[in-house]
């Protein structure tokens, strides 16, 4: 029940939120766009022409822009396969009986409170380094030749430590998913002599679906941003191997100074997003009872 | 009705997801150890550096007097928690408003004010760079509190707006029958029932902006640096500094790994835009 005057002052409370955000949305979206079709280089001052589609054929035609989509999906694709299969099984594990949940859980989750640039950091020196890191003083002492990991596989490293900080975010989710199901009817199938895979596959994998893809498409989002996980171990090198298209579009904007390259790159990375965005929007939107 | 575990199987259960646990955790605790070690000690074999060296803070006080890293610290502090009240400030109000007096719109905005949150950053450092090239404000403090602010003012929103439908509405409007303001309203009856919600809202968004690591190395150099793009600068292998690189690192982790063990469950709901709770 609520009053005309009531009405007209919740407009005005929510405004100044709605304009910020309408604001920090359209003027550098418009910018991006405007400057996409402009030769536009930081370098060369002068008339920036407009140059119709040009940056877009120079960006889409560049062998690393192939290169970035391929390792953009490689890489969101794997972390995606790691954090789903491991948080299932990491938070089916944890979900059963046990001494010392507190402590247990707390150890999971930590590294998803670890800031990008620590693990790329930490990862890079202290286990991934063929000399003095750990990995490889296992290697040496076991009589390996130590692997050289980001001259080797630069990508598969990358994507093991975004999947190390992005494990206990999908764990967490679904365990608490998972806690919300229902015993009873776990319970009522055992007795009815379902085993312990027709239970998982019939009862909780079923029950899990919802909070499954909430966590591949939240992830998605973030995933197709990873930045400085990069920039700290292999700057995009060695060649284009770990290359995202994010990294990309950083590199010709704020490295090459090409506005126009970076803008064309940037309204690219827009229209995928937006694909994965679209899915996620409906995924919430059946939820909110608004 | 809880079924009976054996104390076996519930120590097989411990065994297991406490080794996995501790493997997670290994990385942090390795920092941790090596943070206390003289960098002789700390790129030695890791059975020596466990058993056959000593300890020291040493690197803690190398990593301030070399490289003013309470400057980062504090800039890290004031860029989190400011860009968190500046949201929670706006955000209150837009969150009261839709969920106690929705309108046909309501899951429109809502759903809108999610969607800026899909828009891939790097779709506009260029414009942002510039931007903030000409007004003066890259690396500046004041930039980046903004910028974070309005990244995760749509979180903000739609925390504080879930946890304000919990509040049943008849309290409210029970207050108005009595005679209270719009602004009593607020202040007498919603903010204290509202206190864990806003609470655990301010927590996330702290973490969130404390960790955030695109914008605040793209748009900071010296100045307004904060611990992100400070750690990033250990990357330039001017000889590797393992001690010093883990003390600086722990520093960087300890507050937000506090601060995050608190706020576990509320993270849920926070990255879920309640999808799960």
């Amino acid at each position: 029940m609520s009053t005309k005057a009531s009405r007209s002052a919740a407009r005005l409370m929510i405004s100044p939120a709605v304009l910020l955000l309408l604001g920090w949305m359209l003027v550098p979206l418009l910018m991006t766009v405007y400057f996409s079709f402009l030769r536009y280089n930081l370098l060369s001052p002068g008339a920036t022409p407009f140059v119709g589609w040009e940056n877009y054929y120079w960006f889409v035609t560049d062998p690393s822009f192939q290169a970035a989509v391929v390792n953009t999906l490689v890489m969101v694709g794997g972390i995606l396969a790691i954090t789903t299969i491991g948080g299932i099984a990491l938070a089916l594990l944890l979900d059963r009986p046990m001494f010392g949940t507190g402590i247990i859980r707390i150890m999971v989750i930590a590294p998803f409170f670890v800031m990008p640039t620590v693990s790329g950091l930490v990862w890079k020196n202290m286990f991934f380094n063929p000399v003095n890191g750990i990995f490889g003083n296992i290697a040496t002492s076991l009589g390996l030749q130590p692997i050289d990991f980001f001259g080797q596989y630069p990508l598969a490293s990358i994507i093991f430590i975004v999947s190390w900080t992005w494990l206990p975010f999908a764990t967490l989710i679904l365990l608490t998913a998972l806690q919300s199901l229902d015993q009873e009817q776990l319970e009522a199938a055992e007795m009815d002599g379902a085993g312990w895979w027709s239970r998982f596959f019939y009862i909780m994998l079923p029950h899990l679906a919802r909070a499954i893809t909430v966590v591949i498409l939240i992830q998605t989002i973030f995933l197709l941003s990873v930045f400085a996980e990069i920039l700290v171990t292999t700057n995009g090198g060695p060649g284009t191997s770990t290359t995202t298209l994010t990294y990309l579009i950083y590199v010709s904007s704020l490295l090459q100074f090409d506005v126009g390259m970076g803008s064309a790159g940037g309204v690219i990375a827009i229209i995928l997003a937006n694909i994965v965005a679209i899915f996620l929007m409906r995924m919430i939107g059946k939820n909110l009872d608004a | 009705m809880a079924r009976a575990v054996s104390t076996r199987r519930k120590t097989l259960n411990t065994a297991l997801a406490g080794t996995l646990g501790f493997l997670m955790f290994f990385p942090i605790l390795w920092i941790l150890i090596l943070s206390f070690k003289t960098e002789e000690d700390a790129i030695r074999a890791p059975l020596e550096v466990l058993f056959n060296s000593g300890w020291t803070t040493e690197s803690f006080a190398t990593v301030q007097a070399r490289s003013d890293y309470f400057k980062h610290f504090s800039n890290s502090v004031i860029i989190s928690v400011g860009s968190t009240f500046l949201g929670l400030l706006i955000a209150i109000p837009a969150a009261w408003s839709m969920a106690f007096v929705p309108s046909k719109h309501t899951k429109n905005v809502l759903m809108w004010m999610l969607s800026t949150k899909m828009l891939p950053p790097v779709g506009v450092l260029v414009p942002i760079y510039l931007l903030f090239r000409d007004t003066g404000l890259l690396d500046s403090r004041l930039g980046l509190t903004l910028v974070l602010m309005l990244i995760n003012l749509p979180i903000i929103i739609w925390m504080l707006y879930t946890y304000f439908k919990e509040i049943p509405g008849e309290i409210l409007e029970a207050a108005r029958m009595d005679g209270a303001t719009l602004r009593e309203e607020i202040i007498y009856v919603l903010t204290p029932m509202a206190i864990p919600g806003m609470a655990s809202t301010v927590l996330l968004n702290i973490i969130l902006a404390w960790n955030e690591a695109f914008w605040t190395i793209n748009l900071t150099a010296a100045n307004a640096a904060p611990l992100t793009a400070f750690i990033a600068s250990y990357s330039s292998p001017e000889g590797l500094f393992y001690a010093k690189l883990s003390a600086a690192s722990i520093m960087a982790i300890a507050p937000i790994l506090i601060m995050g063990w608190f706020s576990q469950k509320q993270l849920v709901r926070g990255l879920t835009f309640g999808a799960v709770k």
